[in-house]
């Protein structure tokens, strides 16, 4: 019933606010896709990966490096592409990090990461750190014909809105078939899943080559709505603030990873208006969430619970 | 390449090197004995070198700097394990992750309101202000030897404690069975506090002694970071000799690579990184 309000709330939203909530809101949810993305990894496969801002960055960048200068993008040609080009991506460095585990994983995610963002801050390729500024917005058109006008705010809101949903619903249904338990069993036990029989690594593999290309999605989205690029958004700050909304949120749950997406961006909003050193206060608040909230917001309904109520292994 | 030019790179290399040892060198530590992964701990290579910036103008001294410095890290170091590590013990590794990640912003932002963001040199102490002369024009820093031969000597001494001191045998036994060690009677607490603050004070202190080389800037620790990720990853956890050979051999493959190949830079280790990630997943060597 909850869920019904929320979505009613995000479909009617534009017609209440002004055009920056409209687009902050819009924001908020490609950063829910991004959430959405990783959250296959770290809460469903278990591999914490600290480099997953790179195949956002990939998918942005493949949409600033193919739009033309003088006209606009076809959206229907560069989206895919992007996906391409970020699934691309995931399956080269999958290989890579796949075959390490644990601590290794999370220091070589980051190392590969590092290396994506030099090639898009430093060489010629990239276009160098001031990124790359689009002149005009994608145009949704098939022959003639143009569904929407992405030049236009709710018009964008409304297809990132779509994007989400989509995204939901398919990580809803793929990771409650086959495919989805077993990634669940080999975040839970590996070897047992070896002993089974199951090719681990290329389960792991796909996940890991999914949750790119489902960032990259979220990175052209990002370039579409802002119109420019760079490098930052491959920095891994980028990659250490989709953490924190997943831990926000509460990891292994679909909700949680929109939900810490929201969150998140609120604790930005609000910080960043009281003081300019904002990432202290983010900071002292990862550190005392870490310490006293490691399930989430998802996991204070639990302690509420527990503490007005009482335990029930209590009695 | 001739032979002179090819001496001083080699040189530069295992200075760069055993540099990244001092620091990688805590950094498997606090994994390996205490399980622990610390994102933070690039901070307090730059913590190190502001101290060292700010001290040495007030001391007038680099020497007392370091030593002032020295203490001032210990102090931090325990403070911290004591403050927030001693609850992540327990913690998965994603909780881990963002704590540390948490306290890196904190560090970062602490730094900016303490010190600012300005970029500041640090003068060589003047006993080591000059050169060894090789050729008519090529010559050799001093303090560039200094610092490698200091690398060096700790080295050794961090050796000689882990493997023959009374000390270093807790540590050992703490990092195979904490609990065994805690029924025996030890203070394994006691050990985990004292090999956080010696990992945090080996870091500091490289950030101290590299200052003059490398000026002190806002980006020196998270650059330091993912370096010894790398070093750590090539070395193997927990094995400080795995943490010297890797970090020599990364300190020479960037040097090299720099001069070799400047379009690629950067890459160079990240490359070398992926080719033993083909080959030994586990790294180079096991735990120590």
């Amino acid at each position: 019933m909850a869920l019904l309000a929320a979505l009613a709330l995000l479909a009617l939203f534009p017609f209440a606010g002004t055009t920056f909530y409209t687009e902050l809101v819009t924001k908020v949810m490609i950063l829910a896709i991004f959430a959405l993305s990783l959250d296959v990894l770290v809460g469903y496969t278990g591999l914490v990966s600290f480099g997953h801002a790179a195949f956002y960055g990939v998918g942005a960048y493949a949409l600033g490096l193919l739009a033309p200068k003088y006209e606009a993008a076809n959206l229907w040609l560069t989206l895919p592409a992007a996906l391409a080009f970020a699934a691309l991506s995931a399956l080269v460095v999958g290989a890579f990090v796949v075959r390490v585990k644990g601590i290794y994983f999370i220091m070589v995610t980051l190392a590969f990461a590092q290396m994506f963002y030099f090639v898009f801050h430093d060489t010629k390729f990239g276009r160098g750190s001031d990124g790359i500024s689009m002149n005009f917005k994608p145009v949704a058109a098939i022959g003639g014909f143009t569904p929407f006008d992405l030049a236009n705010a709710t018009h964008v809101y409304y297809f990132v809105l779509a994007a989400m949903l989509l995204v939901f619903v398919f990580l809803r249904v793929l990771l409650n078939s086959a495919f989805g338990r077993a990634l669940q069993g080999i975040r839970s036990n590996e070897h047992r899943m070896r002993s089974l029989g199951y090719p681990v690594y290329w389960y792991k593999l796909a996940s890991f080559t999914l949750a790119g290309a489902l960032a990259g999605l979220a990175g052209y989205l990002s370039a579409l709505q802002f119109g420019f690029v760079n490098p930052e958004l491959l920095s891994w700050h980028q990659s250490g603030n989709v953490l924190l909304m997943l831990i926000l949120g509460g990891t292994g749950s679909l909700y949680g990873a929109v939900a810490g997406a929201f969150v998140f961006v609120a604790l930005q909003e609000i910080f960043s208006s009281v003081t300019t050193h904002w990432q202290l206060l983010l900071g002292g608040t990862i550190i005392l969430l870490v310490i006293f909230l490691p399930g989430g917001l998802a996991s204070l309904g639990g302690l509420f619970k527990r503490t007005v109520v009482g335990d029930p292994d209590d009695e | 390449m001739d032979i002179y030019s090819f001496l001083i790179q080699f040189l530069n290399g295992i200075q760069y090197g055993l540099l990244l040892f001092l620091v990688a060198s805590g950094l498997t530590l606090i994994f390996g004995i205490m399980g622990i992964i610390n994102l933070a701990h690039g901070s307090f290579y730059m913590i190190g070198a502001y101290m060292a910036f700010s001290l040495s103008a007030l001391a007038g001294n680099l020497f007392i700097a370091i030593v002032v410095g020295i203490v001032l890290s210990i102090i931090l170091g325990v403070f911290l394990e004591w403050a927030l590590f001693s609850h992540l013990y327990k913690r998965d590794h994603l909780e881990q992750v963002l704590l540390t990640y948490g306290l890196i912003l904190v560090f970062e932002e602490l730094r900016s309101l303490i010190v600012g963001n300005d970029v500041h040199g640090v003068a060589v102490p003047a006993i080591f202000n000059w050169s060894i002369p090789l050729t008519q024009t090529l010559s050799y820093p001093v303090y560039r030897l200094f610092m490698s031969a200091v690398c060096i000597v700790l080295a050794v001494l961090l050796y000689l404690l882990i493997a023959r001191t009374r000390i270093g045998m807790m540590i050992r036994a703490g990092a195979s069975n904490r609990e065994m060690v805690q029924s025996l009677g030890l203070n394994i607490n006691l050990v985990y506090r004292l090999v956080f603050a010696l990992g945090v004070a080996l870091a500091a202190f490289a950030g101290m002694l590299a200052a003059p080389v490398s000026s002190v800037y806002p980006g020196m620790g998270t650059g330091v970071l993912i370096i010894c990720f790398v070093v750590v990853v090539i070395g193997g956890i927990g094995s400080i000799w795995g943490a010297l050979v890797a970090s020599l051999l990364i300190g020479l493959a960037d040097t090299f690579g720099k001069v070799l190949v400047p379009q690629a830079a950067g890459v160079t280790v990240y490359l070398l990184m992926a080719a033993i990630l083909l080959w030994r997943p586990e790294g180079l060597f096991r735990r120590v």
